[in-house]
């Protein structure tokens, strides 16, 4: 049934979804646990705030869901705040626990002497290119848009970062559990190519 | 770091793009939709669409236009004309633009931006700003009604205004620039990029390849934006942005 894009009531899920469609993915936005569960992968969208984010999944039961889809071996992609939430915690408007999926916090850039959000076309450097996100690609910009960005734990979790007056965390991946930071569904070419990379990940049989 | 954008704009009347289209290549040159599609694909970082139906019947084709556009591009896209308040700005936005563009209704009512940007977040804020040289002042002043009034505003100072209320970025329009395919005014993109922190697109005057390093390079500009000059063929986007990389400029 391909992907299952979750819907916990935030965020416009409509562009995200015909960009699956284009690259001739199949996908479902839906907030049904089963339904969730049974696809051949998971993406977590999101906007907003952290904080707010995480109340939305755990008062419906999909928190829980997350954790199980990232248990039973389903490839996750979890994009722009979707992404931040796969961490320990997060520092917006107070600290709230995340999935706890990957290691790690997600905090505010300090700003002051450079613009926040992060919001433009920054460049990707590959840290992993053997990953199979990062398959057959070449670095180059793709769009993002955040105000806070992740800290992750582990450096072998680090895919890609990006330069914003410090590495920032751009993609992260352990296992079947993956991350971007930036929105691939607005990236042109090279968010196309990485979406299609984790469409082709989710086709794999798994063992 | 950010790379500077290059933003083609489409002016769309009732559902239709209405000047300054000339695609051989395009089934409907009309097609805001198709229009978009081919930017995208031709290297535009954003795009901005300038409603400017007069009709409510065009409005609402207008939502229709951003819903179709939004599945159909895979680069983020702002919509402006005819927003004057915090419902229709929700109505674009849950369409699937990414951002809103404000100009006479923000002079208006400035209260439109703080809760613009408290509502959707700052970075969904686009204030337009029409601004002309005034000789007497001996600087610029901002005009609404798509030019036609002037306010006695001074631009400076409005652009500072809309920054401390929210905005998340300024579209500087030089109404002396504008048309004359001379250049970007940069005295007063100059101007106003170093008066703020917010990012500045600067539009009007766009003629030749050199125009855009320009208004990147001496005005600090953040992004360009033209209208004719693409529509036309003037200028093709590949051969711009590959002019501005070998230049030094840092682009996608």
């Amino acid at each position: 049934m391909g992907i299952a894009i979750v819907d916990y009531g935030l965020g416009n899920l409509h562009s995200v979804s015909k960009a699956i469609e284009r690259l001739g993915g199949e996908s479902t936005i839906t907030g049904d646990p089963e339904e969730i569960l049974a696809a051949d992968g998971v993406l977590l969208p999101g906007v907003g705030a952290f904080g707010d984010a995480m109340e939305h999944l755990r008062s419906s039961g999909l928190d829980a869901v997350m954790r199980q889809a990232a248990a039973s071996g389903q490839p996750l992609l979890g994009i722009c705040l979707g992404m931040q939430l796969l961490f320990d915690e997060g520092e917006e408007h107070g600290t709230h626990r995340g999935l706890g999926l990957l290691p790690g916090r997600v905090v505010r850039f300090k700003g002051g002497t450079y613009k926040v959000p992060h919001m433009g076309w920054n460049r990707l450097e590959f840290l992993q290119p053997e990953s199979p996100l990062l398959r057959g690609l070449a670095e180059g910009h793709v769009y993002f848009v955040h105000s806070y960005h992740a800290l992750a734990e582990r450096p072998g979790d680090l895919i890609a970062v990006t330069d914003y007056e410090q590495p920032v965390t751009a993609i992260v991946g352990h296992g079947n559990v993956f991350g971007m930071q930036f929105h691939p569904e607005k990236s042109g070419q090279l968010g196309k190519q990485l979406l299609d990379n984790f469409l082709k990940l989710v086709r794999e049989p798994r063992s | 770091m950010l790379a500077k954008r290059i933003i083609p704009c489409l002016d769309v009347k009732d559902g239709r793009v209405v000047k300054g289209v000339n695609f051989v290549n395009l089934r409907d040159a009309g097609d805001p939709v198709e229009l978009a599609a081919l930017y995208d694909l031709e290297g535009a970082d954003e795009l901005v669409f300038l409603d400017i139906s007069a009709s409510a019947e065009g409005r609402a084709t207008m939502v229709e236009v951003v819903r179709k556009t939004a599945g159909e591009i895979s680069i983020p896209f702002t919509v402006g004309g005819g927003i004057s308040q915090v419902d229709d700005m929700k109505r674009i936005l849950r369409a699937g633009a990414d951002k809103i563009g404000i100009n006479t209704a923000a002079v208006l009512n400035p209260q439109l931006i703080s809760d613009g940007a408290r509502r959707f977040g700052s970075q969904c804020i686009v204030v337009a700003v029409d601004a002309k040289y005034n000789e007497a002042w001996g600087e610029w002043e901002v005009y609404t009604h798509g030019g036609r009034k002037p306010t006695g505003i001074k631009a400076l100072s409005w652009v500072k205004e809309a920054e401390e209320r929210g905005a998340g970025e300024i579209l500087l329009t030089s109404m002396d620039a504008d048309g004359t395919k001379d250049g970007f005014d940069i005295p007063l993109t100059r101007a106003v990029t170093d008066a703020l922190t917010i990012p500045v697109i600067a539009s009007g005057g766009a003629g030749k390849k050199e125009h855009f390093y320009d208004v990147f390079a001496e005005a600090g500009a953040d992004a360009a934006l033209a209208a004719t000059i693409f529509h036309y063929k003037e200028i093709a986007l590949q051969d711009l942005k590959q002019d501005l990389k070998t230049k030094g400029v840092e682009i996608r």
